[in-house]
């Protein structure tokens, strides 16, 4: 039972994480219907950011309190910037291309991203700094650490936070009016590039905030990390339902528990033949079985529009 | 015809490879309410999305309260008072009724102001004060013809332009959404309205232009044209 508890708890801050990530692909294929496959890029460019400006500022003599703050804004700010110049560059003209173009783009847009990523920070594993005593407590047998504990928090208050964006501020507004119908909100008086923009930089700066706690739990970031990253997060927003912002946070809550768990697991279920290194696959089998059983997800929904 | 709030000359519009607007000249004063008639396809919802910004002319001139509309976008052209409820009335489905009529306003600055229009509306609109909170994709086709009315009003517009309001709409419910745009007329603001319809559309209008293959063919006032047998032949049935 021990068990149990601690894949839950393992499950749920890298699913909360997941999530975040998760979020960014949904918000962008709600407005555009495009998959951005760079997503995942900008998450470890984020870890990447967030891991340099830590070091250099902890190399200053500033306090950890005072620089983890100041490496999240620059980290935020870094990967709205990469965002924007992402959908200006690589998505803005190809808009009214066939849906395959900028598919392949995005594609394109990840590999750019990786080996540049490679060329200023090179091929090896950074390590996180360790910045507080990440103290850890027992939970119902399960062991927790500070660490997890900041990240599951912070995560759930930034997709509260998101929600009360989405659907109480009048941006808010704008963007569901450009996801539902882009020439009816231009008719509107909205500036659809701009709201596209936003869109763009509001993921990338959740992504910037996962990456930043994906490297920090595992002590870690590396060029590569955002490949797979990227592939589980979509697979969550997959499974809970493509352009829907509640689907992407329960899909990412809920793959981080399956994957979890499967890693928890495997290795009794298949008596000692696979172990939890496999726990990388539990991901890919969600996504094919939501593609094959239910391909509008767990929360997609068609709403018939009444002519 | 220099105090004319809108003065289209010799428009010009093509798009995916069809001429659908060739040589379109017309007026519209302060406060006068304009039919645009013709068949289907003779390029009159065309002409109305160019006026709106979603398209571009391919030559012509489009003269708005004395400016040129020419590098104007349309989301631009909503604040100047240039507004357009869509063929098949744009409603956002996923939101509610009273997020529609907010996004109506979003080129408006003045919470207050916007508040009071939107109370406005509901009075004049009671359906939709009993429905604000309902996604509006649960509304019924006159409701949201309504809907997407009170939308389009909530930007106050000076230049209201409806594209076949009554398309789809059962007989009691055209009637109510003609009540309702003469209504809106006696507002003072200048309404350019597109329909199928040009009897219950001429009757409404002080002026009508009849069009054709993407051509106007004949112009003048409402009267002339009911009366006038070529409109008659092709349009009224008689």
């Amino acid at each position: 039972m021990e068990i149990f508890f601690q894949q839950i708890v393992n499950g749920l801050v890298q699913g909360s994480v997941y999530a975040l990530v998760a979020l960014g692909y949904t918000m962008v294929y709600g407005i555009l219907g495009l998959i951005n496959f760079a997503h995942g890029e900008v998450v470890m460019i984020g870890a990447m950011l967030a891991l340099s400006s830590l070091n250099a500022m902890l190399g200053w003599g500033m306090p950890p309190l005072l620089a983890l703050p100041l490496s999240l804004a620059f980290t935020m700010l870094g990967c709205m910037a990469l965002g924007y110049g992402i959908e200006r560059i690589a998505y803005r003209p190809l808009r009214h291309a066939p849906r395959l173009a900028p598919l392949i783009t995005a594609i394109g847009v990840s590999i750019v991203l990786q080996n540049l990523a490679m060329m200023v920070w090179g091929r090896q594993y950074h390590a996180f700094p360790q910045m507080i005593a990440n103290n850890t407590h027992t939970l119902a047998g399960a062991i927790i650490n500070d660490v997890q504990i900041i990240i599951f928090i912070t995560a759930l208050a930034i997709m509260a936070g998101l929600m009360v964006v989405v659907h109480r501020t009048r941006l808010g507004r704008a963007m569901r009016a450009v996801a539902e119908d882009q020439h009816a909100a231009q008719l509107m008086g909205v500036d659809i590039n701009r709201v596209i923009s936003i869109t763009f930089m509001l993921g990338s700066a959740l992504a910037a905030v996962a990456g930043l706690m994906v490297s920090a739990n595992y002590g870690l970031a590396h060029y590569y990390m955002g490949f797979l990253l990227g592939l589980k997060a979509f697979t969550a927003a997959v499974l809970g339902g493509i352009g829907n912002l509640r689907g992407a946070m329960l899909g990412g809550l809920l793959l981080g528990l399956i994957e979890s768990l499967g890693a928890g697991y495997i290795g009794d279920l298949t008596g000692g033949f696979m172990g939890s290194n496999y726990q990388d696959v539990f991901a890919f089998f969600v996504l094919i079985a939501v593609l094959v059983l239910r391909p509008s997800g767990l929360l997609g929904e068609r709403l018939a529009e009444r002519a | 015809m220099t105090d004319s709030l809108l003065e289209i000359h010799d428009l010009q519009v093509a798009y995916g490879g069809i001429h659908a607007v060739k040589g379109v000249t017309l007026q519209i004063a302060p406060g006068e309410l304009v039919a645009l008639i013709g068949s289907n396809g003779a390029g009159k919802t065309t002409t109305l999305k160019t006026l709106a910004g979603l398209l571009h002319p391919v030559s012509g001139q489009i003269r708005y309260d004395g400016k040129d509309l020419h590098n104007i976008a349309a989301h631009q052209r909503v604040a100047m008072g240039i507004t357009l409820v869509p063929e098949g009335r744009g409603i956002f489905a996923r939101l509610t009724v009273q997020e529609n009529l907010q996004m109506g306003a979003y080129s408006r600055n003045g919470q207050h102001e916007i508040a009071a229009d939107l109370a406005r509306m509901y009075e004049l609109f009671p359906r939709l004060a009993e429905r604000k909170d309902q996604l509006a994709g649960t509304l019924s086709g006159g409701e949201q013809q309504m809907a997407a009315m009170a939308r389009a009003l909530m930007s106050r517009p000076r230049l209201l332009m409806l594209d076949e309001p009554s398309m789809g709409l059962a007989p009691l419910m055209v009637q109510k959404i003609f009540e309702t745009v003469r209504d809106i007329a006696a507002l003072g603001m200048s309404i350019l309205l597109v329909e199928q319809n040009a009897r219950l559309a001429l009757q409404a209008a002080q002026r009508g232009y009849v069009m054709e293959s993407g051509a106007i063919t004949l112009a003048g006032a409402s009267g002339e044209l009911l009366g006038s047998e070529a409109v008659q032949r092709a349009y009224l049935g008689g």
